[in-house]
């Protein structure tokens, strides 16, 4: 069985992304971050790097609500549940 | 419209089991329940390894209950699966008590399962609001009287908040300590769909019924936690759980959480098993990992805490208990709240009478016996030296080289010592009187 991306796997998954991100980083925070373990182990790899800019961004349409980021984040992150009836609906759970 | 009109016995946040089970029991005691779930139906936001243990709970519901309950597979075969690097052991058990009827555990699709459960308790006479996210508790001065979601106040004489493991509304009641890497574990999962008899003729097992099988060692990394497989119906569920404090501490260019299910399902004990599958959804979700026993007090004026919300999990070995408790909590919540409207008191101390059944059931008790496991499984070496080493002698028996073969006692005393007989095999094991 092929491997899939992790892209490719949400992909599977229902979700009913909400325009407005539900999770919102600041940006000076995420700079000055030395830990940043949001990069790593968030399971939808939403969190990445950019070798650009250095700055941290996060895709919030494929999030799956599990509460790593906000567990782990050294910061206050801004985080809350999509509004209802948005985000991941579980069909199989 | 006037306020009392609207105002509500319970309001019960979260339709998983614990809020499930509490507004069920809770509308056929004649209360009047309002159920918030913020998923499109019960069970949308829900996810669990999973299996589930019927026998602690199994006469808190009617038995009709579990007789229509849309299970999985009963599970009739259990397997430990120690893995090394490019090694691993796997001792399969199975026994006539797991074949008895009733059977005492199942595997489940969340769901699927929470899905039915609240038609349950529509049909039992409780409100159940789909697409309702609670977003603070709704307060008459200092008093809680009911929550806020978004625009709407709805008031209640009693809250619970059956929020599950990030239980926001325990924390703004004052209950719950911050979200802390320490207090919780991830558990990362893929549903794989397979036809029934592949996974029966895959895993040995008869029709119908089911397998679980655990996996320790090499697949986590040496982080804390393992792996899980579990057969449902018509797919295979895999996954695996990794402490939270582990995960956050890796170095930058270590794999990512979702590439270590990856990696997991690759290896050749799994790969033969999932072969020819498909994968039809990618889950995550975290798992409470609080103190022994959860949150030091789960009642306060006006709300109750249950499940996941309050920390009722329970670690047995690399299996994570939670989905009984949860059931359990929410019915004795219910039968509180069932009291506390009798005597038209709502107060902590009233409501208290829901911390005193629980440590009169089966919850606490168990919370208690088992309240060693947590420290003894955060023993690393369980996790990156034991599983390897015993594969390593396992491999010193069987393996003939083109040398020939070792004397087998000097290689197997030589490896036993170093590992077991060490000192900190030694404590390990020290550590281990306690479970």
């Amino acid at each position: 069985m092929k491997t899939l991306s992790v892209d490719q796997k949400l992909a599977l998954d229902a979700i009913k992304p909400q325009d407005e991100p539900h999770i919102r980083l600041d940006p000076g925070k995420c700079r000055a971050c030395k830990a940043r373990p949001c990069l790593q182990a968030c399971p939808a790899h939403l969190y990445t790097l950019s070798p650009e800019t250095g700055e941290v961004t996060f895709e919030h349409a494929g999030c799956l609500e599990c509460g790593t980021c906000l567990a782990l984040c050294p910061e206050d992150l801004d985080w809350s549940y999509p509004a209802g009836g948005f985000g991941v609906q579980y069909r199989h759970g | 419209m006037d306020s009392d009109e609207q105002k509500v016995d319970l309001i019960v946040v979260g339709a998983g089991l614990a809020g499930l089970s509490c507004a069920y029991e809770a509308a056929r005691s004649g209360l009047s329940v309002l159920l918030l779930e913020r998923g499109d139906h019960p069970g949308a936001k829900n996810v669990s390894g999973g299996r589930i243990y019927i026998e602690p709970v199994r006469d808190l519901m009617p038995a009709k209950f579990w007789q229509d309950a849309p299970l999985e597979r009963p599970v009739t075969s259990e397997s430990l699966v120690l893995m090394g690097p490019s090694s691993s052991v796997t001792l399969v058990f199975s026994s006539e008590s797991m074949r008895a009827d009733p059977p005492s555990s199942y595997t489940i699709l969340r769901s699927r399962f929470d899905r039915w459960f609240g038609e349950q308790v529509e049909a039992s006479g409780a409100f159940v609001v789909p697409q309702a996210v609670a977003t603070g508790l709704l307060r008459d001065g200092d008093r809680i009287a009911g929550v806020r979601a978004g625009e709407e106040d709805l008031e209640a004489d009693v809250v619970v908040a059956a929020d599950g493991a990030l239980s926001f509304l325990a924390r703004e009641a004052g209950l719950a300590p911050g979200l802390a890497p320490a207090g919780h574990a991830l558990g990362i999962k893929e549903v794989i769909a397979l036809d029934p008899g592949r996974i029966e003729d895959r895993l040995a097992l008869a029709p119908g019924q089911g397998a679980a099988r655990l996996f320790l060692g090499d697949l986590t990394r040496s982080m804390v936690g393992g792996g899980f497989l579990y057969s449902n119906r018509d797919s295979i569920s895999l996954g695996l759980v990794v402490s939270l404090e582990d995960l956050g501490g890796r170095p930058d260019d270590a794999d990512g959480s979702h590439a270590l299910l990856d990696a997991f399902k690759e290896r050749p004990e799994i790969r033969p098993l999932v072969e020819g599958g498909e994968t039809v959804e990618y889950s995550a979700h975290l798992i409470p990992e609080l103190p022994v026993g959860g949150l030091p007090s789960r009642v306060t004026d006006n709300l109750l805490v249950v499940g996941d919300a309050a920390g009722l999990v329970i670690y047995h070995g690399i299996t994570v208990r939670g989905m009984d408790l949860a059931m359990a909590s929410g019915v004795l919540a219910a039968r509180a709240c069932v009291k506390a409207r009798e005597a038209g008191d709502f107060s902590a101390s009233a409501l208290s009478k829901y911390d005193r059944m629980l440590a009169e059931s089966f919850v606490m008790r168990d919370v208690e016996r088992h309240a060693a496991a947590p420290g003894f499984l955060a023993r690393r070496r369980l996790y990156e030296t034991y599983p390897r080493e015993i594969c390593d002698l396992l491999e010193d028996l069987f393996r003939v080289g083109p040398d020939g073969k070792e004397r087998l006692y000097p290689a197997a005393w030589k490896r036993v010592r170093r590992t077991f007989l060490s000192m900190e095999g030694l404590k390990d094991l020290w550590a281990a009187r306690k479970l």
